[in-house]
């Protein structure tokens, strides 16, 4: 639990304008203040002071960012493999696939579990959205979208509604009925708005507000009622991939990863961007959080995996083998944290040692890429999904 | 417009072709709503085939015969395999996805069966692909060219078109109307030089250009793996800075406090964690028996690992209803008709349930809302007055005037601290968690026989649809706000929530 973001002021009278808003904690020569973020924005659109050039705000940044990383490095008295020595090795897994869902006619690109442990809903190209019964194999609900290209779904907490979008730029609620013969499409309702494709949507504790990034570089947290814009998040400076909502009490950070490289760290409440990392070499296809809250994973097309400390703000692990070329697409750990498990565009998942950054298991099956590995909430099994057409459980 | 000199030279190819290409292109940023290629990994693919072709420490290559010529340079698919499994000295299945991969970017392909794009391990005959029709970053496969291409066959042979390709033919001729009789002549200009050439370039060259063209418009549509797209890169020096301060000036935690916490979390979940331990009775996806789940839901007796794991943090307690009702009568044993300084345990927990209603609530209610928690809460003489300090009390009562869904989180967070660091420990300790302990169960692993495990697999409950249990719920809040004291915070949220 990151006790820094948890205590710091993010509502109150902002120091420059007075009114009571959502605030950021920044520093005006060197001293901490809380603006609103319109406050900051307008300082930041301000121009150059007196006695600034463009060059000399260049020099600036650059020394700050060195500066950055001094932090950062007198931080590191030891390496999560020496940490991880004391850990006993694993035993051998056995993961086999249990359940191969079909029904699907062209590439799954999205899936999210139910609370219920056993439900899950997913999304593909032709503009499908199913909702399964995967112990049974039922399908228990079915929309067809207008658009092709459903990017992103998700499974509302209370298991009543599931929200979807992709190329029509929107992300949609619909309430699921018990009634077979009603058609999910009347009740749809349309949340969010951006202005290029939404890439990964979720919903926050409840079934209110829904959390979206697009490709077109922003996040955003809606209401779901009345489709306003409660907050957005500017900083990426390409299309935003993929996000994660932090798991702990707080649930107040969410970590977003794109195509800039970068993954960033996002206190909910002010719009703020309070760290960032830019570690990989390619795009940042998906990121998830550690099970505890203090730490995250990321997948990307450099064909590594990451695993970045919040803590003490730096990237603790690298998983990576000479023999994985292909691009990772996505990654969600085990329920404990230890495992680590990727898909990659060789069509294969591999399942990492987090603590001792080696691989334990390889698991083969898919015909094509595997485009998402979601565990379920009580940790049980593990869901890919594929542009193969297929969903497969595997435990 | 810009028009494009393209020539190339293929060292690694025995029969050198050099081609003159002008293009006419339009430049213009390709941002449109297409799926973005993911290249980085060409990089390294590149200089793993460029080892296969080397002559002494390569791939074995042969020739073969085809009516009166011979094509040089043919490859075995169980030839590539044996190379790929000596270099990288992994697992035959790993082998056969990093070859299958070669063949479906382009680098190697298929003689016999050129549409299926797979790595066969046996004799199947393969090619490398020559260089200039590699899959880079550098030039795309424009649909000009694509049309340049089914018109100089359709020149060749009338009707040697496939099915999908006439159809991509139709298409183009529509689209691409305007320039039509541009294209035509390029592609006479191409047949022509054609068959200038002698037949075995000829063969070998027609079979790299359809096999590129396989990838590049595969027959069943799939996805593109070339196209590129520019990065849009204006940041404003001053926000970076203004990031990079703050970065600077947050507090952090050195890595061996941090990674210590990582590997305590690890090892205290072990044993909940059904990939690393079995879970009791037994997974349901293993077993198709769902006991697992019918035993793990919000009724009277918890099984002994979950009553374990609210012992883990306040967050587990609290997340779990079970937990969190356990919580309630802990805190009803202990504190009801006590002196207020101990009171405050147990309206502490309701606040902090009122705020995160609140702060999750739909934008519309956030009034009414705030309105309750004020009178229950933090009004002076209020039911359930809490004990916070005077600081974070007049800035909530102040920001109450214009209510927002972050307003009580300063007060929410004090609450919640207290909780986390006084009353959880307290009912750690407490005879009702311990009784709770004790009547636990402790289900015993199931055992089926292989027929048993038929059965359970013919068998598999349905379950409850989660909107039948969120149904049920809400009446049972709803019989329990109308049982218990007049002024119940949880009634009046229920009530203005169930507008659905």
């Amino acid at each position: 639990m990151c006790d820094q973001t948890f205590v710091a002021i993010t509502f109150g009278p902002c120091d420059c304008c007075g009114k009571a808003s959502p605030l950021m904690n920044i520093y005006i020569k060197s001293e901490a203040t809380n603006y609103c973020s319109f406050c900051v924005e307008v300082m930041a659109t301000q121009g150059l002071q007196a006695g600034e050039s463009a060059a000399s705000l260049k020099k600036e940044s650059d020394s700050l960012k060195k500066k950055l990383e001094e932090e950062r490095a007198k931080l590191s008295d030891i390496e999560l493999s020496q940490v991880a020595e004391k850990i006993e090795v694993l035993a051998p897994l056995s993961i086999k696939t249990r359940r191969v869902l079909k029904g699907h006619g062209n590439k799954v690109l999205c899936m999210d579990w139910c609370k219920d442990k056993r439900r899950l809903v997913s999304s593909s190209q032709d503009g499908k959205v199913i909702v399964w019964d995967a112990f049974t194999l039922n399908k228990e609900h079915g929309v067809t979208l207008p658009c092709t290209w459903v990017l992103a779904c998700a499974y509302a907490p209370s298991g009543c509604a599931v929200a979807c979008g992709g190329l029509d730029n929107k992300c949609s609620v619909f309430p699921l009925s018990l009634d077979k013969n009603e058609n999910l499409n009347t009740k749809k309702k349309s949340v969010a708005m951006h202005t290029n494709y939404v890439s990964g949507c979720t919903f926050t504790s409840s079934d209110m507000q829904i959390l979206t990034s697009s490709g077109d570089g922003t996040c955003a947290l809606w209401d779901v009622e009345s489709g306003q814009l409660l907050q957005s998040f500017h900083g990426h400076t390409a299309d935003v991939l993929s996000l994660d909502l932090a798991p702990s009490e707080t649930g107040n950070t969410f970590v977003s990863g794109g195509c800039d490289r970068k993954a960033n760290v996002w206190d909910m409440r002010s719009g703020q961007n309070i760290q960032s990392f830019e570690c990989h070499e390619s795009d940042i296809n998906c990121v998830k959080y550690y099970p505890s809250g203090d730490a995250f994973a990321s997948a990307s097309d450099d064909a590594t995996c990451r695993f970045y400390d919040l803590r003490a703000d730096r990237e603790v692990a690298v998983y990576q083998k000479d023999s994985i070329i292909f691009g990772a697409s996505t990654v969600d750990f085990s329920l404990s944290g230890r495992l680590l498990f990727a898909g990659y565009n060789d069509y294969t998942i591999n399942a990492w040692d987090v603590l001792k950054g080696t691989r334990v298991s390889a698991l083969f099956g898919h015909e094509n890429r595997v485009s998402r590995v979601r565990v379920s909430p009580d940790g049980t099994a593990l869901c890919s999904a594929s542009w193969d057409n297929t969903l497969r459980i595997w435990s | 417009m810009r028009i494009c000199l393209r020539k190339v030279d293929l060292p690694l190819s025995p029969a050198p072709i050099s081609i003159c290409r002008m293009t006419i292109r339009t430049a213009r940023p390709n941002r449109g709503q297409h799926f973005r290629p993911r290249t980085h990994c060409l990089n390294k693919l590149e200089s793993i085939v460029v080892e296969m072709q080397d002559p002494k420490s390569g791939v074995k290559g042969s020739e073969q015969k085809l009516n009166v010529s011979t094509i040089p340079h043919v490859i075995t698919g169980k030839d590539v395999i044996a190379w790929i499994t000596n270099k990288m000295k992994t697992t035959p299945e790993e082998v056969q996805a990093f070859g299958t991969m070669l063949v479906a970017y382009g680098y190697i392909y298929p003689l016999q069966n050129h549409k299926k794009l797979v790595l066969c391990n046996d004799s199947s005959l393969y090619r490398f692909q020559t260089p200039y029709f590699w899959p880079t970053q550098k030039w795309v496969a424009e649909d000009s060219d694509y049309a340049i291409y089914l018109a100089k066959r359709n020149i060749r042979k009338k009707g040697m078109l496939e099915a999908y390709e006439q159809a991509h033919y139709s298409h183009l001729h529509d689209w691409l109307n305007h320039k039509w009789d541009f294209i035509v002549m390029q592609a006479t200009e191409q047949y022509k030089a054609g068959k200038e050439r002698n037949k075995p370039d000829r063969v070998v060259f027609d079979c790299q250009e359809r096999a590129y063209w396989i990838v590049s418009r595969p027959p069943v549509s799939e996805h593109c793996c070339v196209k590129s797209n520019d990065p849009n890169e204006s940041i404003t020096t001053i926000s970076t800075n203004i990031f990079y301060q703050q970065a600077i000036m947050r507090s952090k935690v050195k890595s061996s406090v941090s990674l210590g916490a990582l590997t305590k979390y690890v090892t205290t979940y072990k044993n909940h964690d059904p990939f690393l331990a079995p879970c009791l009775p037994s997974n349901p996806w293993q077993t198709d028996h769902d006991a697992y789940w019918t035993c793990n839901t919000r009724i009277d007796v918890p099984t002994k690992m979950r009553v374990e794991r609210w012992s883990f943090s306040l967050f587990e307690l609290l997340s779990d209803l079970r937990g969190r009702d356990d919580f309630k009568v802990f805190l009803k044993k202990e504190f009801s008709g006590m002196p207020p300084h101990l009171m405050r345990h147990l309206s502490n927990l309701a606040f902090w349930e009122a705020a995160e209603e609140l702060k999750w609530g739909t934008a519309s209610s956030m009034t009414s809302k705030a309105e309750t928690i004020f009178k229950t809460f933090l009004a002076p003489g209020a039911p359930r007055w809490i004990n916070i300090d005077g600081r974070t009390m007049g800035l909530t009562v102040k920001g109450l005037d214009h209510p927002h869904r972050y307003v009580l989180e300063a007060a929410q967070t004090h609450v919640f601290l207290l909780m986390k660091k006084d009353t959880f420990f307290r009912y750690l300790k407490s005879p009702v968690y311990k009784d709770t302990q004790k009547n636990a169960l402790s289900p015993a692993p199931h055992n089926f026989s292989p027929a048993q495990l038929e059965q359970n697999a013919q068998n598999r409950s349905l379950g409850v649809h989660p909107v039948i249990v969120w149904q049920q719920e809400e009446e049972e809040k709803a019989k329990a706000a109308a049982a218990s004291a007049p002024v119940d915070v949880k009634a009046m949220m229920s009530k203005i929530d169930r507008k659905k």
